[in-house]
Order: structure tokens, then C-alpha cells, then sequence
């Protein structure tokens, strides 16, 4: 991505020359603060409300950030890449179209899901191909093929909607693998250890890193700069298929507008939870914490019947705070 | 200059060859009365364009205008149920609309946020303004006076004030940008940050003032809207931000800073706007419009970007292979 803003200050990046101690590390570093943050809200919320420290209703509170965080994962190594997709919960829209029409040609559960999935992935490279493939600046084309994929919902359903999805569908959206444990939360755990593997633990998260760092640098050293961005994209349409998946099998219709503005959200929840704008920078547990967070708040201000809307200004707020106050401090 | 001169011309034929291939089945369409309606429809979409051209000029994005718009539309729709004379109102939806440009331009000057994290936090917070303001309630055409309704449609020489309005700013805006200190300092600021803080620039001041530019004009735009469609609620405009940074990608505006005109981005405007009101006239379902401008989007900057592509890289990448 493009849009770094400099403030005009043009000196170098000052790297250490001796890492400093592991604890002091751990206890300055950003996932620290995202903790310390997750247990203030906790506390406040099961003193605000008795509803809350309950662990069915805790377990409903899980859905607020699955779906989203799914793709958060994959979108985290996209921005730390350089990059970002707006377009994600456009896929949403037309993979759950996509399965849409599969349920109405008569397929099963497992075609039906295997629809969203592929839908998905193919939205994935047809994002990779225009910024990997024809290097077009990834902000532009992704605000294009939100568009894009959302009309294509849009003039597939126009006003009307898909229901009467199979029963056993429900499942992936609904579904319970152990007492409170839901099939989502699993899904979510699963998918946080793999891209937290694929991020820290292998050379092509490396690859991701540098890149992001100096995109020119990493194909002076032998990194494959393009296909590294390509595979970004389709890991985050694949994400996106596998949420779309979900979704529609937690509210069992589909309809174009699904998942309306679920692009900026995943973006606040990766930013939030550590990751770097301007690329290069971020890890996968501060995306889990991002994402708790976030669940916690949306679920603790349900209970107390704050609106959906009056949330968002929290989260607004919590976005420019977090951000700013690490730049403030600083300064000092 | 040649290159942008050139891009401008070729989409002001774009545009030109679509209304000639819709005027050719349905004439009534290239009507003088037709177009000035296009041109109307078209009108807040241009003057928030120029705002995000000069935004966008200096590297960074407004994504809060639409919300920005939305918020000052409702104040101006409250000050004028409480009585609040028209002229002060106007002065009004300008000053607040100014006064959350600069909210941006500070975070993003003073504490050196990246736009995109801040325009993204203050979008959702001036919505949800709205709603506190409100609880959530409606104003409706009947609970606005009639003076306050007429401003905007009142038609002067063919074209309503709103359109008015749009011409009277983007000439504004077209001088400011070529012939001010200040407007080169926008493209100085954007083309090249480290030159332009050697050439004198103060960068963060530079990106401020345009985040008060934009702020000014969605205020203004906010009275425009409320009062053309007699209502104001939260949801108004809801992710015409999008559209509005469209609008510029397809005027040739480069993302990256420092390139662009605001030609570029009334055309963007005009363009999208041609779409939206010849579909129902050549009987496509509205519901492709969606799908038209994303790809007009795609096709635009793929365009924009083939031509300015530097050569050299092509070296490297056959040595990698």
C-alpha cells in the first residue's frame, strides 16, 4: 500500500545493535497492553452486568468475532505485506450467493460448502492477479472489485434472498463440537495456530516481513516478491469463502447486503491489534487479542442495551487511542 | 503535464462516446433538461471529489467525508427546526464541517497517525454522533421550512443552486490548486515529502489544511443533501466515501500523491454519475450499477497505472527468474 503518511521527518530508523532483554520486551510490547486491556473490560463488564460471567452467554459472545477474525488472520499478513484488501466482505457477499445457487440447483451440504469456499478463493485471485500480476496499487483495485463483487450479488438476487438452507448446514454456524465449545470458536483456534505457524515459524512468513520492509530489498534477495503478494490474496479470499461459510450458516438466508462494512472492521481489528499500516510490522497473537477485545466490548455493551451504533464510537475511539497514545509517550 | 492533459481528454471522450451510444436509442437522454439533471445528481459527488483530490494529492485519504457530511446535514437540519435563520445556518454546516476536517488534520499532523487509521476511527465516531444527537430519530421534509428546502433546487440560468454550487467551487478550487503557494505546496507535499520539507514545506501543516478543505466542502455538501432530499438520519450517505475516492481513481488521481487535477475528479464524478442515471433510462436493472463502476474502477487504474509504470524493472525481474 501507498498511502504512508510522512510527517517530514527524515531521519533513519534507528535499529539496535543488541536486542534488549526478553522480559522487558514482553512486558513494553504491544500484545502486553492488549491484555491488560482485555482483563480491564472483563472486570468492568462482569461488575456493569451479572448477565456477563456466564459461560453460555460468553460462548454467544464468541460469535461477535469469529467470522471476522478468521479473516482478520489472513488480512494481518496481507497488511504486514504491504497491501490490503477492502474487498473481503464483498466475497462474503457473493460467495454466500454463490451457495446460494447452489442450494437452489439442488446440491448437498458438502457441495454447498465447498461453493463458498472456491468462490472465495477465485475472488482471491482475481485480487492477487491485478495487484501481483499487473502491479495496480492494492487500496485502488480492492475498493474497484468491492464494487465489483458485491454488484455481481446484487445483480444475481437484487431485493430478494436466498433461504431454506439444508439443515445440516447449520452446523458451521451454529453448531456445538463440545458443551459450550462452538464449531466457530474451534475453527477460529485452529485457524490462529496455523497462520500464527505460517507467520512466525516459516521462511515465507519472513518473506512477508521483508517484504513489507522494503519490497525492493526482498527481490534483491531472491524473495519472489509477486508470488508472495499473489498467495496473500488468495489466503485472504480462501479466508473469506470459509467465512462466508460460516455466516450463512449462522443466519441460515443470504442477502446481497450481508456483511455490509465488515472490510473496515477487520481492518480496526488488525490495526488494533498491533499491526502496522504502513506494512512490516505486527503479530498473529496481538490479532487473537485484537479480536477478544473487540468481541468482549460489542458483547458487554449488548447487555447493558447500549445500541450497535453507540458501540462503534467506542471502538472508533479505542482504534485512534491505542494508535496514538504509544506515539504520544514517545514523544516525551 | 502532457500525460495528465491527455488522461483527462481521453475519459471527457469516454464519457462523451457513452452519452452518444445511449443518445443513439434514447435521445431524450442527451435533453438539456436531462443532462442538467445528471449534472445535479453529480454535484455532491464532485464537490467532495475536490476535497478528496487535494487529500489524496498530499498521500493520505479521507475515508470519514461521507460521515462528515452526514453529521453537519443533521445539525443543519436541527438548527433549522430551532428557528435558526438560513444565511447563519449556511455559515454554519462550513465552520463545522471545517472543525471535523481538522480533528483529522491534527491527529494526522500533530500525533502523526496514518490517515487511513484515523479517517477510518473518526467515520464511525461522527456517525455515531449522529445518532446521540438524534436517538436515532428521523427529520423529515415536513419538519424543515420551506426556505430551507427551496435553496438548492431554486434554479438559476437552467441549473439548480446545487449545481451552482459544484461549478462555483471547482473553478475555485482549480485556481487555488494551479496558482497559489498553497496548492503547489499540496502536490509539493505529496510528489516528493523529503524535497518538499528541504523546499521550506511544513508537511503535517500542509496535510492539515487539506483535511480542513475536505471537512469545509462535505459541511457544505451536508446542507446540500439534507435539503435536496428533505431528510436526515444517521445512515445518510452511507459509503459514499467509496464512491467519492472512485470518483478520483477514475479521474486518473494518483494514490500514491503528488498527480492529479481536479478535472480528473469531476470527470471521475460525471462519469459515475452518467452510469447511475442512464441505466434505468436503457432499462438495465439498477442492481448492475454496483458491478459497472467496480469495474470501471479496475479498468481505470489499470489503465492510469500501465502508462506510468517505470521501465527498468523488467531487468530484475528476468535475473530472479
Amino acid at each position: 500500500m501507498t498511502l504512508n503518511n510522512s510527517t517530514g521527518d527524515v531521519t533513519g530508523r534507528i535499529i539496535p545493535d543488541r536486542m534488549r532483554s526478553s522480559f522487558a520486551r514482553v512486558l513494553r510490547s504491544w500484545e502486553t497492553i492488549l491484555i491488560v486491556v482485555a482483563i480491564l473490560i472483563f472486570v468492568t463488564n462482569s461488575f456493569l452486568s451479572p448477565y456477563f460471567l456466564n459461560a453460555w452467554n460468553l460462548s454467544d459472545a464468541t460469535f461477535n468475532f469469529t467470522e471476522k477474525a478468521l479473516i482478520a488472520f489472513a488480512m494481518a499478513m496481507l497488511i504486514i505485506a504491504g497491501e490490503i484488501d477492502l474487498s473481503v466482505a464483498s466475497i462474503i457477499a457473493l460467495a454466500s450467493t454463490a451457495m446460494g445457487l447452489a442450494m437452489t440447483a439442488g446440491a448437498g451440504v458438502p457441495v454447498i460448502v465447498l461453493t463458498g469456499i472456491v468462490t472465495g478463493l477465485v475472488c482471491g485471485v482475481v485480487n492477487g492477479a491485478l495487484v501481483a500480476g499487473l502491479g495496480l496499487p492494492s487500496i485502488v483495485v480492492t475498493i474497484g472489485t468491492m464494487s465489483l463483487f458485491r454488484g455481481l450479488a446484487f445483480i444475481i438476487l437484487g431485493d430478494q434472498a436466498f433461504n431454506g438452507y439444508p439443515k445440516d448446514l447449520a452446523f458451521f454456524g451454529q453448531g456445538y463440537v463440545w458443551w459450550v465449545i462452538s464449531f466457530e470458536l474451534v475453527l477460529f483456534a485452529i485457524c490462529a495456530v496455523i497462520y500464527w505457524a505460517l507467520l512466525h515459524r516459516t521462511t515465507f512468513g519472513r518473506a512477508v516481513y521483508a517484504i513489507g520492509n522494503n519490497a525492493t530489498a526482498a527481490q534483491f534477495s531472491g524473495i519472489r516478491v509477486d508470488r508472495v503478494r499473489f498467495l496473500l490474496f488468495l489466503l485472504t479470499g480462501l479466508m473469506s469463502g470459509i467465512a462466508a461459510v460460516c455466516l450463512t450458516s449462522r443466519l441460515g438466508s443470504t442477502r446481497p447486503s450481508i456483511a455490509t462494512g465488515w472490510e473496515l472492521e477487520i481492518v480496526t481489528m488488525v490495526v488494533l491489534g498491533g499491526v502496522s499500516i504502513l506494512g512490516g510490522s505486527g503479530s498473529i497473537p496481538g490479532v487473537v487479542l485484537a479480536a477478544v477485545i473487540m468481541g468482549l466490548v460489542t458483547f458487554g455493551f449488548g447487555l447493558l442495551n447500549v445500541p450497535g451504533i453507540v458501540m462503534s464510537i467506542f471502538l472508533g475511539l479505542l482504534l485512534i487511542t491505542v494508535i496514538a497514545l504509544p506515539r504520544l509517550l514517545q514523544r516525551k | 503535464m502532457n500525460i495528465f492533459k491527455h488522461r483527462e481528454a481521453l475519459l471527457a471522450l469516454a464519457i462523451l462516446a457513452s452519452l452518444g451510444l445511449i443518445a443513439s436509442r434514447f435521445p431524450a437522454f442527451i435533453q438539456p433538461a436531462s443532462l442538467a439533471n445528471v449534472i445535479n445528481d453529480s454535484a455532491p459527488l464532485m464537490i467532495l471529489g475536490i476535497g478528496q483530490v487535494i487529500v489524496i494529492l498530499t498521500k493520505c485519504i479521507d475515508l470519514s467525508v461521507a460521515a462528515n457530511l452526514a453529521l453537519t446535514g443533521m445539525i443543519a437540519a436541527l438548527m433549522n427546526g430551532a428557528g435558526v435563520p438560513l444565511p447563519l445556518i449556511l455559515a454554519a454546516v462550513v465552520v463545522i464541517g471545517a472543525a471535523l476536517g481538522a480533528v483529522n488534520g491534527v491527529l494526522v499532523w500533530k500525533v502523526g497517525i496514518p490517515s487511513i487509521v484515523v479517517t477510518l476511527g473518526t467515520m464511525t465516531i461522527y456517525r455515531g454522533i449522529i445518532f446521540l444527537l438524534t436517538d436515532g430519530k428521523w427529520v423529515n421534509a415536513h419538519e424543515m421550512t420551506d426556505g430551507f428546502k427551496a435553496l438548492p433546487r431554486l434554479a438559476i440560468l437552467g441549473l439548480p443552486v446545487m449545481s451552482w454550487v459544484a461549478v462555483v467551487l471547482i473553478a475555485v478550487f482549480a485556481l487555488v490548486l494551479t496558482r497559489t503557494a498553497l496548492g503547489r505546496a499540496f502536490y509539493a507535499v505529496g510528489g516528493n515529502p523529503h524535497a518538499a520539507v528541504y523546499a521550506g514545506l511544513n508537511v503535517g501543516r500542509t496535510q492539515f489544511w487539506a483535511f480542513v478543505i475536505s471537512g469545509a466542502l462535505a459541511g457544505v455538501t451536508g446542507y446540500l443533501w439534507v435539503a435536496r432530499y428533505a431528510v436526515a438520519y444517521v445512515d445518510i450517505a452511507g459509503g459514499f466515501e467509496l464512491d467519492v475516492v472512485a470518483a478520483c481513481v477514475i479521474g486518473g488521481i494518483a494514490i500514491a500523491g503528488g498527480a492529479g487535477t481536479i478535472w480528473g475528479a469531476v470527470l471521475g464524478a460525471l462519469f459515475l454519475g452518467v452510469i447511475k442515471n442512464a441505466l434505468p433510462v436503457v432499462d438495465i436493472s439498477p442492481f448492475w450499477q454496483m458491478a459497472i463502476s467496480g469495474s470501471a474502477i479496475i479498468l481505470a487504474v489499470a489503465f492510469n497505472t500501465a502508462k506510468s509504470r517505470p521501465k527498468g524493472r523488467l531487468i530484475l525481474r528476468e535475473a530472479t527468474e
